[in-house]
């Protein structure tokens, strides 16, 4: 169980205090993928950053498994963001290593022996459909299978949670079609805890279980994907809906 | 002069400038290197912020590119003579070159390790990798093709400046091409420096930019 309790971030601006996240609360159970939806501005961002210990919150916790991870002092830090994977928009392989050495890389980090994950690199590749790429360079994939070495690579380390940001945002709609099934294929198969943060209608619909709406830095509404988009209370989620414009 | 004096002299003159390109890039690498990943890390968005160190060293170092290279040979003279015991010929070329070089070497160093994507830089973060790491292997070898680029770069500059250490009596080709082709208007030796001057330029700009072709993967 994955528990995000009371976070808060103010940043300070030429305007004053700006309060990008308000004391937001979120209960993640295992194997749940849930998606964060809100538009440009509304704090998604901020989480993300937030969650993946970019950036420290002022206030609140990120529990997994009783152990609150904003506690980590420097030598527990590596563990500790182990335990969250994190597939950001882009740019974010490394250009001079090939597919395989990325996928394995987050891995060498703690051993640097690489030949014992070998198995483990191979089923991955195979689980994001890139097998015969292993030798490729990012330069030399679309955006989408680079978008699939992203994913592999944060799988890597058997996170606790799966964080996307954007994660289709970048890509055409058939390729946007084609990463949102491996997206559902690998919750399947992995029993992952999944977290997507986007602004796409479209992602949360067709892959989330669960959906929070957030704006103004406030998680505005949650639950079933169902119930909100057919029952929608805020009138931010009904804008978003194109329900109201 | 006979040919065979002709191409003692100017084999001479070749060798002389190969000692000296060699030895004032390695000089300058040698300081110049750690120079410029320490102007990086320490940035203000760079990996140890230390900002008080690092306008120091940025000071010292535009002070240092905006004297006018020649000007800065001959400041260096006195320091030359303490150092390596001599303000003439190779040893003293090296120095002045070396010195002259080192805060370039330190920008070329910078600018190819800030080249390096800040986004990617924040994905290994969160993957765990300690300071040490992402210098090592993530900014330092994403940055590989760059920093080879510089060194030629660093070593063509170097060619023009130790021609012109020549005008100082420095030694090598320049020193050949000025005393004959200048003083004594022997115009044959100068351009057969000058030649030579160009295909050492050649050499490096094609051999260089052949092995960074190879090991660039980024395009």
């Amino acid at each position: 169980m994955i528990e995000i309790k009371g976070l808060s971030k103010r940043f300070s601006t030429a305007n004053g205090t700006l309060l990008a996240l308000d004391n937001v609360n979120l209960t993640l159970e295992k194997g749940e993928l849930v998606g964060i939806i809100g538009m440009s501005g509304a704090g998604k961002t901020t989480l993300l950053r937030c969650l993946s210990l970019l950036e420290r919150p002022d206030e609140g916790e990120i529990v997994i498994d009783h152990l609150n991870l904003l506690d980590a002092r420097d030598d527990r830090m590596r563990e500790y963001r182990q335990k969250i994977g994190v597939v950001f928009q882009g740019n974010q392989l490394l250009k001079q290593r090939n597919v395989y050495d990325n996928i394995v890389f987050p891995l060498t980090l703690k051993n640097r022996k690489k030949d014992e994950y070998d198995e483990r690199i191979k089923q991955l590749i195979e689980l994001v459909g890139l097998t015969g790429k292993e030798k490729s360079y990012p330069s030399q994939l679309s955006g989408g299978q680079k978008q699939r070495v992203a994913i592999a690579r944060a799988l890597a380390s058997e996170p606790d949670l799966l964080l996307f940001d954007e994660p289709t945002s970048a890509l055409d709609s058939i390729t946007t079609r084609a990463l949102l099934e491996l997206l559902k294929e690998i919750h399947l198969k992995t029993q992952a805890t999944i977290l997507i943060i986007t602004h796409e209608l479209s992602v949360v619909e067709k892959v989330c279980e669960k959906v929070v709406v957030i704006d103004g830095g406030q998680f505005i509404e949650e639950g079933k994907v169902s119930d909100i988009f057919n029952n929608p209370k805020h009138k931010t989620t009904r804008l978003l809906l194109g329900l109201e414009d | 002069m006979t040919n065979s004096q002709l191409f003692e002299l100017l084999s001479q003159g070749f060798i002389d400038t190969c000692w000296i390109i060699l030895g004032s890039s390695f000089v300058a690498y040698a300081f110049g290197f750690p120079l410029g990943v320490l102007i990086t890390l320490t940035r203000k968005d760079g990996l140890y912020p230390k900002p008080v160190l690092s306008l120091g060293l940025n000071r010292v170092i535009n002070v240092f590119r905006s004297v006018p290279f020649y000007i800065l040979v001959v400041a260096l003279m006195p320091l030359s003579r303490f150092v390596v015991g001599t303000s003439l010929g190779i040893k003293a070329t090296i120095f002045s070159l070396s010195v002259g070089a080192i805060p370039f070497v330190a920008r070329l160093v910078e600018s190819a390790l800030l080249e390096v994507d800040q986004d990617m830089i924040e994905s290994v973060i969160t993957m765990g990798a300690t300071k040490l790491q992402i210098v090592i292997q993530v900014l330092l070898r994403e940055a590989l093709p760059q920093l080879i680029q510089g060194l030629s770069i660093t070593m063509i500059m170097l060619v023009g400046y130790s021609a012109m250490a020549g005008l100082m009596g420095g030694g090598g080709l320049g020193d050949i091409a000025i005393r004959y082709g200048y003083y004594r208007y022997n115009y044959t030796i100068m351009y057969y420096a000058l030649i030579i001057l160009i295909v050492c330029v050649e050499f490096i700009q094609t051999t260089i930019g052949w092995i960074v072709r190879k090991i660039d993967k980024r395009n």
